[in-house]
Formats: C-alpha cells, structure tokens, sequence
C-alpha cells in the first residue's frame, strides 16, 4: 500500500463486511514519543481468539472467491518494520478493536496519505452506518461523530446526499488545517 | 468554520422541498471493489472520481457504493453498473479519468463505455 489510510480503508471494510454498525477510527501522533497510533474498533461479529489470531497469516481468509487474505497481514508488516506494534482484540459477539502503532521517524515509515478521503468515501458509500473518526496530533485534535451529523439533519436527509458529502468534505480539511498549523508553529 | 448549523440549515432546505434525494428502486447502483486487491491497485481515487462526479451533477437516481473482492484480482480497479432491471455492466482496470466517462457517458447518457468492459480488456 502507498499510504496506510488505504490500510485503514481495507481494515475498515473488514469491519463492515462484519456487520458493524458502528465503525470508530482513531489517528493519534505524538511528536514527544514519535509514535503514531491507528486503531479501528468496530461493534461487528467478532471473532473467536483462535479466528483472531489466524487473520494475520496471509493464507488465512474467510474469502470464497481465492485463497490469500493479504489486508491485515499487510497493516501488520507495515507497523512492524518501523519497529512499531501491532494487535487485534476481538470477542465474538462484542466487535474487534485492530490496534497499529508506527514510528513515525523510521526511514520504512509509509505516509499516512488522504486520511480524510478515506473516511469521507467510508461515509458516503455506507450511510447507513455511524462512523466516530478522531484525529489528534500532540496537542491539536478533533472528531467527527456521523450520529452528531445525523441529529443535526434530524434523519431527513441522507449523509450520502451531495451538500452533506460536501459539508464533511470541508470540515475535514478546515479542522485537517488547524492542526498542521499548530504543527508548523 | 462549519457548524452543525449548517447541516440543520441543509435539513430544513430539504424540509421545504428544494432538493431532497428520495430513496427509490428505480437506482443505477455502483458498485466500487474496495477489497485488499482493489484498494492496493487505485480503487480509493477512483471512487472519490464516481462520488464528486455524481454528486457535482446531482445524479438523482445513482447509489455508490463499496463492495468486496469479487475474484477477478488481476482487473482491478473494477466498477459494476447494476442497472434497476439488474443488467450489470463490468469496467475494468479503471482510473479516475475512465471512471468519470463512465459517469458521463453510461450513467448520465446510456451508452456503455465498451472499450473499458470486461470483454474488451480480457484478451
């Protein structure tokens, strides 16, 4: 992958196809530390401890159509050559909460990329569902809360409609914005 | 800044009737493989191509949407056409600029971009 917010897209869709209602994603970057954390946590199925632990063997799927499973194995290597950590906590009937933690000044450092067209496409192609996206860097942060969005358009209108998509296109990069600013500083 | 404001104001337009997108069955549906595969091969801008371009022309009756691997990993990026009446069309090995005369041609128009087809591109 070029930039690990399309792991984050690929991780995502394995908690959708898990029939989660709720998809909460997490990017937190700590300068002090150097440490970047990613974590998608959903409210699907779950799986079982050994089902958990399978999904990190490439040759290891639920897929009918062929026989590799390469989307968690590849988050997994991708965390692991910075020198970072990675893990999956799943309970069957409770959701699976997928933890990755980068070091962000290892030269095998992948770009975290378009995060915010990741979570927008997340959004707008399943409206259906809650997305919690929170984003922080050192001190700056922000979240965007779909059920927020949800409440405000008093569910008449769809957060797939067009002004809403553009609505939360923008917000992303204004607030996207003001945390480099701080950065820069 | 935006505001939730902003979004009751988007509520409270489609409350007066300006311009609400209403559910139907009569939808072309499209259908973008996001699985490990497609992703890895461009999928994410081809997607984002599909859901400005349907949404800058206000396409009332097109539902985008994701799905998985559907095996065919070597023509990836592929985009399905599903019709109301279920004919599907399959694009493959698609790029932001295929997609949106895809767009503009299949879905806005009617007319099948052959050339980017499945049964074109399989030889």
């Amino acid at each position: 992958m070029q930039e690990l917010s399309l792991n984050v897209m690929d991780i995502a869709q394995n908690s959708i196809s898990a029939g989660a209602t709720l998809v909460e994603i997490s990017v937190k970057e700590d300068s002090a530390t150097g440490e970047m954390a990613i974590v998608i946590r959903d409210n699907g199925r779950g799986m079982t401890a050994e089902q958990a632990a399978s999904v990190t063997d490439p040759f290891y799927t639920t897929r009918t159509t062929r026989k590799v499973g390469l989307g968690v194995p590849l988050f997994k290597m991708e965390a692991e050559m910075t020198g970072g950590s990675f893990r999956i906590d799943s309970k069957p009937g409770t959701g699976t909460t997928v933890t990755a933690k980068f070091v962000t000044s290892h030269v095998d450092m992948i770009p975290l990329g378009d995060i915010d067209a990741t979570i927008r496409l997340l959004i707008a192609c399943n409206p259906n569902l809650d997305f919690v996206y929170c984003r922080r860097k050192n001190e700056r942060g922000f979240t965007l809360d779909t059920r927020e969005l949800r409440n405000a358009l008093g569910g008449e209108v769809p957060l797939d409609s067009p002004e809403v998509q553009v609505w939360i296109e923008e917000y992303l990069a204004e607030q996207t914005q003001m945390i480099k600013e701080e950065t820069s500083v | 800044m935006k505001s939730l404001e902003e979004l009751q104001a988007i509520r409270d337009k489609a409350r007066r009737g300006v311009s609400l997108r209403g559910q139907n069955d009569n939808a072309v549906r499209v259908l973008v493989g996001m699985a490990t595969c497609g992703i890895a091969a461009g999928a994410r801008p081809v997607l984002n191509a599909i859901v400005e371009e349907v949404a800058k022309r206000n396409l009332q009756n097109v539902i985008v949407t994701q799905t998985g691997c559907i095996g065919i990993c070597q023509f990836e990026p592929v985009v399905e056409v599903v019709s109301p009446q279920g004919e599907k069309v399959t694009y493959v090995k698609m790029t932001p600029e295929k997609a949106l005369r895809v767009v503009n041609d299949h879905l806005v128009n009617g007319n099948v971009v052959t050339e980017y087809t499945i049964g074109a591109n399989s030889n």
